[in-house]
């Protein structure tokens, strides 16, 4: 035979509620500088930009620079890569976001939109977004990247063709400062 | 197995103590008069040869942390400087870079054994999941540590596994990328990794400790399973472990070191990858990128998912899944010797094993036969998991076991009578 009527909460209720709630909240606030120590520091996050001389470069070349702790490839394309591209539909791509950081977040994955203004400089961010390893470049069945992990292929425009791979190569945000001079950062 | 203690101090001295501090009585209790069933056979005398592992590693470890410098533009020479000019520094190196794998060795062993034998039926649930607690984190002690050597593979093993998490942002854009940056303490894997690394590869041995005393204590309340997987009935079927299975144990655990010491002395590298001799270099990401022998099972499991985000859920479910064993098995038999159906299963969750570690070891794009390796490895995935999920439930139901033996002691001595044990002096 339970009471129906639930007794009214006491003052002492009360008290240990705030009192539980005060301690949750404190615990929380005092753990905080133990996890936030991890996140990078502010030296790191201080980020740095480069500028790359892009007059050594020959077309069909792709060079490999260090941006940001992360290899950066600067690859300059042959017609013919170009051509090849471009004759892929967006519809055709595992990844259909340009993935620019140029450019709006929903821009198709259009050869146009992987380059910008200068079609035969291709800059990427040479780290796959499967699991971080470096691609090997002029590997794989589409002309561009091979990663060697897991098997993930990019095309000449670093847009991914074959997983695991979710997503293309990113674009990093760069200006051009003279016709072989560009500032990528 | 825990009935009232028989301990009985002697001297005035351990009386006096006795009554402050009953240390002795609880390593009597627990070491010397503990009632082991007198029927285990050599493939429990792995969870004695896991302790000496584990000795093996923090031993080694706290003296190796005496030369090695946790930073990366120093790390690999430190190493370097314990391999060649440290006192032993290549002894004690070769003893906890090979301690590892032969810890590995010794836990699959036994966890082996626990799933042969049923270990894991009630009342030894709780025992069964601080044992895969203990296996989580040797996997994350073990990948912490490879990682500090700052060779191409352990810095391409940290951006991988800690890679792992930015699937997340399948999930929800930018929390995947928010832990793995918060792991990294960078944009990638750099020196701020390699410190905390080092701090955490320091601290779980000894959070391990922790739950091997807990998994200790979980099996001295309802005592060791045995081969016939049958209760303890009467005290005919035990012998006190001490001189029993300390004698016993510590013979297996000879031929184990001898084993442990072939490997250091003669082949310290067979088991190692040798691009881990090559520094670290961000901008180079070697051809094949294999974690240790011990992990390629699950390597193989992720590797063999073209989704991001299912294959790491495949390699975690794949190591959750032990978890859930104990209410996974329906059979009311603990022990596979009486499960005709089940021991054909288990054999071949024993290959499906060997095979995946075997798959996870080759190239992504390697094939065997002219059989595409990828497939064998999916296939391989699917049994491990229809192992668990399916095999386990369903033979439980419609297996008829072999009739079980009255007890432990007639089934050893069969009809003899039995001598009464002799306790240690």
């Amino acid at each position: 035979m339970a009471d129906a009527t639930a007794p009214e909460p006491t003052r002492r209720d009360f008290i240990y509620v705030a009192t539980t709630a005060a301690g949750v909240v404190g615990v929380a606030l005092a753990a905080w500088p133990f996890i936030d120590q991890m996140n990078p520091t502010g030296s790191v996050l201080a980020m740095s930009s480069i500028e790359v001389d892009l007059s050594p470069i020959k077309p069909g070349q792709q060079v490999v620079l260090t941006w940001r702790s992360h290899p950066l490839f600067v690859r300059r394309r042959t017609p013919k890569e170009i051509a090849d591209a471009r004759a892929v539909p967006v519809s055709a791509l595992l990844d259909p976001l340009a993935r620019n950081a140029n450019l709006a977040e929903d821009a198709p994955a259009t050869d146009q939109n992987r380059v910008e203004t200068k079609a035969e400089w291709l800059i990427l961010v040479g780290v796959c977004t499967h699991l971080g390893c470096t691609p090997t470049a002029f590997e794989g069945n589409y002309g561009g990247w091979l990663c060697h992990c897991h098997g993930s292929q990019y095309d000449v425009a670093g847009r991914v063709r074959r997983g695991p791979a979710p997503q293309n190569l990113a674009v990093p945000k760069y200006t051009f400062l003279s016709d072989t001079r560009v500032k990528v950062g | 197995m825990t009935g009232p203690s028989t301990y009985a101090p002697r001297t005035k001295f351990t009386r006096w103590l006795d009554s402050r501090l009953p240390i002795l009585r609880l390593t009597n209790d627990t070491v010397t008069t503990f009632p082991t069933p007198r029927n285990l056979n050599v493939w429990y005398s792995f969870g004695g040869i896991l302790s000496f592992c584990l000795a093996v590693q923090i031993v080694t470890g706290i003296v190796l942390a005496m030369h090695y410098v946790a930073n990366s533009d120093l790390a690999f020479d430190s190493v370097e400087n314990i391999m060649r000019d440290v006192n032993y520094g290549w002894l004690l190196r070769y003893l906890h870079s090979n301690g590892a794998s032969m810890f590995f060795i010794a836990v699959y062993l036994h966890i082996f054994r626990g799933l042969y034998y049923g270990s894991y039926k009630a009342p030894r649930e709780i025992l069964w999941i601080l044992g895969v607690l203990i296996f989580v984190l040797m996997i994350a002690t073990a990948f912490l540590g490879y990682v500090l050597p700052w060779g191409q593979m352990s810095f391409w093993a940290a951006t991988v596994i800690t890679n792992l998490f930015s699937s997340l942002d399948q999930l929800i854009p930018g929390l995947g990328t928010g832990i793995v940056t918060w792991l990294w303490g960078g944009f990638g894997v750099g020196d701020p990794t390699l410190n905390r690394f080092f701090s955490l590869h320091y601290l779980l041995p000894f959070v391990i400790v922790g739950v091997v005393v807990l998994h200790i204590w979980a099996l001295h309340v309802p005592g060791n399973n045995n081969p016939l997987g049958i209760d303890v009935k009467e005290p005919q079927d035990t012998v006190p472990f001490h001189p029993y299975y300390t004698a016993k144990d510590a013979f297996y655990l000879g031929l184990f070191v001898i084993f442990f010491a072939i490997i250091v002395f003669y082949a310290p590298d067979v088991l190692g990858n040798p691009d881990n001799y090559t520094p670290a270099n961000p901008l180079v990401t070697p051809p094949d990128i294999v974690p240790d022998w011990y992990l390629m099972p699950f390597y193989a499991m992720l590797r063999s998912v073209p989704q991001k985000l299912i294959g790491v859920l495949v390699l975690f479910g794949a190591i959750a899944t032990l978890f859930f064993v104990p209410w996974l098995d329906t059979s009311r038999v603990r022990s596979g010797s009486f499960r005709p159906l089940f021991k054909w299963f288990f054999w071949a969750f024993i290959t499906d094993c060997g095979l995946l570690g075997y798959c996870g070891s080759q190239s992504v794009d390697a094939s065997a036969f002219s059989i595409p390796l990828i497939w064998v490895a999916r296939l391989a995935t699917i049994y491990y998991y229809a192992y668990f999920w399916l095999v386990l439930p369903i033979v439980g139901l419609v297996e008829a076991p072999l009739p079980l033996p009255d007890s432990i002691a007639r089934s050893v001595l069969k009809g003899r009578t039995a001598a009464a044990p002799v306790a240690a002096e």
